[in-house]
């Protein structure tokens, strides 16, 4: 084993001898019944965009061309309240606001505050302080506390390979799709002897298996729906392509989390979010973006059928965007960012934000956006009564040194 | 040295892309010596008939979009070029994957073509940002191939002053706030004309359209985050900034639709965007005027000592373990200070090193390197332009497509997901299919991993019930998954 699996192999043996600990905390009423979906936007989504401030003063001087117009006008947000309004290409999350369905937060970070990709990012997943400070997720840990000593997964990665978020003592199933013949049996059985000295190629074929046959079954399901409402399978073209891509993954999301002793916990990743240049307003890159999400929204509530009543889905990103438009009609890395929690069990309807405005002396560094919430606060809310993860586990694996981070309460209805 | 000796396997697996039949035998008992002596061959070339020069394919792609736009009104930019610009990206796409492929399976000299992979990678253009879709294969071919065995100075200006990253990075539109040309652009994008006649709003919305926008920092952020100083390098806000201002003007020949232009596609040096006067950043001041002022920004990024940690850091991770060992990182950083980032003198503290030699087979190989050298130990050809593509596809490693400047991560936890895996074994055995029986797979493993293959796969070889199932469980095989 080289060093860094040791590493990984000791750190979990110690959670495990903490185990007798986790047991007496994971007493907690695990409500089996309960979901939650994280949804990783990569790149930094421009929540300026997605959730623009269109009753902010400065908000249409700072965006110039590629400002969001305000509800009144034609092609413009949908209203939320009188100072935020959701981006036109997000009709799904508007209908959910509507029913109550939605929070959007608003000028909420991590605390960090570069504005490196990389390093935002593991910091989001890694629930830290810093960049690098653990090399597991915040979600994974809160997973290890659920565990309760079961053998199977609580929480499933749906690509390729699984994100630091969901790395770490808990075990956790990834999954993603193919195209290619089946292996036989004959062969899968000889390569599981083949491995039976490699724990980690071992562990992925078992796991790999077991994925694939969930699956499976959803693809059946979604293709009986599909016969039944009478609408034929399309050959997917390019554009429609990526759509039905993302729409399948999140489809299958749902299919994972509605099996009996399936996973709980799902964890989504997209990307394209990084838009510096020609960023678009009502309709352009950005804009599409949106709506694809959208509609892959509306599709895991859909595979998700009875058990969206008792789900709440967390949209999240590294970081947000500069105030003020860019010299090539985009805009390039900020700090503060839009979060959304979208959801049956969700107590929505309404807007979370400490709006510090867009004024020169409220930009943080004169620049971006000023975060007044730190994300794990809404983590923390979410974690602690969607999935009952205990306190005392929380403040000291799940989030350690965030002491400053206050709950958010009452995120999902009781 | 013994057959069980894995020394031979651990140069031609983990340094080059894999054994090819009768490689082993070569390297003999010197690995070191024969990876050194690739060092001395000359730069990596890599021509071939149906392969474009960027200038040429850029070139196009400005026409294409000119008759674009004189058919209709919209004002088009290079994004919104749409059906014909795919149509134009298609085969020069393919046909630069396939050779890149094809030089990587050929290759007797496979560590300097693992090197260019690694360089394209570290200096990464992604091919989904539709202005440079053309020319990433480009790209690679001539601003990495031919510095790849020299200065990383030399590479890093040729990187710099490519077309591809100054239009994947959006530096090609970026304008000092103080420049000569720079005319003041409401936010809007309007200009504060009286009425005008048709010909004259086309006239002013075509200079419109040339005039730069502003201040743009992508290339300057990623040029110190990522290329040289790195993430920790010491850098500030204000450094990136006036590093951005440095290098205002560093644009693309024709990019912005002018007309009649002799050479479009070619760096050119834009003196009207240029912001105007001295800059300091990182403690030095830089007097220079014109594009001498970016350039001698980027010699001192190379002698600064953050850059040669930086580039030793991914060098030994990307070679020897996910977790560089700093021993080794330190050897090589010294050696690249030493030198003012001599590249061969690095490899060579790197080849000479101990912790590069270690029998445990610590990397996982990317996609990438398992394509090349699943192609290479059976020796096979390699196929048809959009099959190639789609393997690379399948095992989620699209040429030239890491979707970030970051380029593609080097750690296993990035490669090894349980279902990333599962298709690996799955292509594994479609190839293993289409081969049949036309290659042993007993002398393939001998051949291609020699002492590091192990008695466990040997035997799993030779109870396979079909010499398709035996390829299969080769290529499966953990020390086929590592290196």
């Amino acid at each position: 084993m080289n060093e860094s699996t040791r590493r990984e192999f000791l750190k979990g043996a110690m959670l495990a001898t903490g185990g007798l600990a986790v047991s007496r905390f994971a007493l907690a009423n695990t409500s089996s019944d309960h979901r939650l979906v994280v949804v990783l936007l990569r790149g930094a989504l421009d929540g300026l965009s997605a959730v623009p401030p269109y009753g902010d003063p400065d908000y249409a001087r700072l965006r110039g061309a590629i400002a969001i117009a305000s509800p009144a006008a034609e092609g413009g947000a949908f209203q939320l309240d009188g100072t935020f309004g959701l981006h036109p290409s997000l009709a799904f999350l508007h209908e959910s606001y509507r029913v109550k369905e939605l929070t959007v937060i608003h000028a909420v970070a991590t605390p960090y505050r570069e504005r490196s990709h990389f390093d935002a990012q593991d910091v989001l997943e890694n629930g830290g302080n810093r960049p690098h400070q653990m090399t597991t997720g915040w979600l994974n840990r809160a997973l290890a506390a659920l565990a309760n000593g079961a053998s199977r997964e609580g929480g499933v990665a749906l690509g390729n390979n699984v994100p630091l978020l969901m790395r770490g003592p808990a075990k956790v199933a990834s999954w993603a799709p193919s195209t290619l013949p089946e292996l036989s049996d004959d062969t899968l059985q000889r390569l599981t002897d083949l491995y039976a000295n490699d724990p980690v190629l071992g562990k992925r074929l078992a796991d790999a298996l077991a994925n694939d046959a969930i699956a499976e079954a959803a693809a059946r399901d979604a293709k009986l729906a599909a016969e039944d409402a009478g609408t034929a399978a399309t050959p997917a073209r390019r554009r429609r392509g990526d759509a039905r891509q993302l729409a399948e993954t999140f489809r299958t999301a749902a299919a994972f989390l509605t099996r009996p002793e399936g996973p709980k916990v799902a964890v989504l990743e997209t990307t394209g979010w990084d838009t510096h240049a020609n960023q678009g307003d009502a309709n352009g890159q950005l804009a599409l973006r949106l709506r694809l999400l959208d509609g892959a929204l509306r599709e895991l509530r859909a595979g998700l059928g009875g058990a969206w009543a008792k789900t709440a889905v967390l949209l999240v990103t590294e970081f947000g965007r500069t105030a003020a438009i860019n010299g090539t009609r985009g805009t390039d890395h900020g700090t503060g960012a839009a979060a959304l929690i979208v959801g049956g069990a969700v107590n929505g309807g309404r807007v979370i934000a400490d709006w510090p405005g867009l004024s020169n002396r409220a930009l943080y560094q004169g620049r971006d956006l000023a975060p007044t919430m730190d994300l794990r606060s809404v983590l923390k809310g979410l974690l602690s009564d969607h999935l009952q993860v205990p306190t005392a586990w929380m403040d000291r694996q799940v989030f350690p040194d965030s002491a400053v981070a206050r709950p958010v309460r009452a995120l999902v209805r009781a | 040295m013994s057959t069980h000796d894995p020394a031979a396997a651990i140069a031609a697996n983990r340094f080059g892309l894999g054994a090819r039949p009768g490689e082993l035998k070569r390297i003999g008992s010197d690995p070191r010596g024969w990876l050194e002596v690739q060092l001395s061959g000359g730069a990596p070339k890599l021509e071939a008939a149906r392969l474009q020069p960027s200038y040429r394919v850029l070139a196009q792609v400005i026409e294409l979009r000119r008759s674009e736009r004189d058919a209709q009104s919209g004002s088009a930019t290079l994004a919104d070029a749409g059906m014909r610009l795919m149509q134009l990206y298609r085969p020069i796409y393919l046909a630069e994957a396939h050779a890149r492929l094809a030089a990587a399976v050929e290759s007797q000299r496979s560590f300097v073509e693992r090197l260019v992979h690694f360089w394209a990678n570290h200096f990464a253009v992604s091919s989904d940002k539709r202005s440079v879709t053309g020319i990433v294969g480009a790209f690679e071919r001539e601003a990495i191939r031919p510095h790849v065995l020299g200065s990383f100075g030399a590479m890093l200006r040729a990187v710099e002053q490519h077309p591809a990253m100054l239009l994947y990075l959006d530096n090609h539109l970026s304008a000092g706030p103080n420049a000569r040309g720079a005319a003041p652009v409401d936010m809007n994008g309007e200009t504060d004309a009286a009425p005008m006649s048709s010909v004259r709003r086309r006239l002013e919305a075509r200079r419109a359209r040339r005039r730069p926008r502003g201040l743009n920092e992508n290339l300057a952020r990623e040029i110190l985050e990522l290329h040289t100083l790195g993430v920790d390098g010491g850098y500030t806000q204000t450094d990136v900034t006036t590093f951005a201002k440095a290098i205002t003007g560093w644009s693309v020949s024709g990019s912005r639709g002018e007309l009649g232009l002799r050479d479009p596609g070619r760096f050119e040096f834009k003196h009207a965007w240029h912001e105007p006067g001295t800059k300091t950043l990182l403690g030095k001041r830089y007097t220079q005027t014109g594009v001498a002022q970016g350039e001698a920004v980027l010699d001192d990024l190379v002698r600064h000592p953050a850059t040669a940690r930086h580039i030793a850091t991914k060098l030994v991770r990307h070679f020897v373990a996910d977790e560089p060992p700093a021993s080794v990182v330190e050897q090589l950083a010294a050696v690249f200070r030493d030198t003012d980032g001599d590249l061969p003198s690095v490899y060579r503290a790197l080849i000479r090193s101990d912790a590069a030699w270690v029998p445990t087979l610590a990397k996982f190989k990317t996609p990438n390197e398992y394509i090349a050298s699943t192609y290479r130990a059976l020796d096979w050809p390699v196929a048809d332009e959009p099959r190639t593509l789609a393997s690379f596809i399948l095992l989620g490693q699209r040429p030239w497509t890491p979707g970030s400047p970051a380029g593609w991560p080097d750690r296993a936890a990035d490669w090894d997901g349980a279902a990333a895996i599962y298709k690996r074994i799955e292509w594994a055995d479609a190839m293993a299919s289409r081969i049949g029986a036309r290659r042993s797979a007993a002398d393939a493993a001998a051949a291609a991993l020699g002492g590091m293959l192990t008695d466990a796969t040997r035997t799993a070889i030779a109870r396979a019930e079909s010499n398709a199932q035996a390829l299969t469980l080769l290529l499966a095989a953990p020390e086929f998954m590592r290196r």
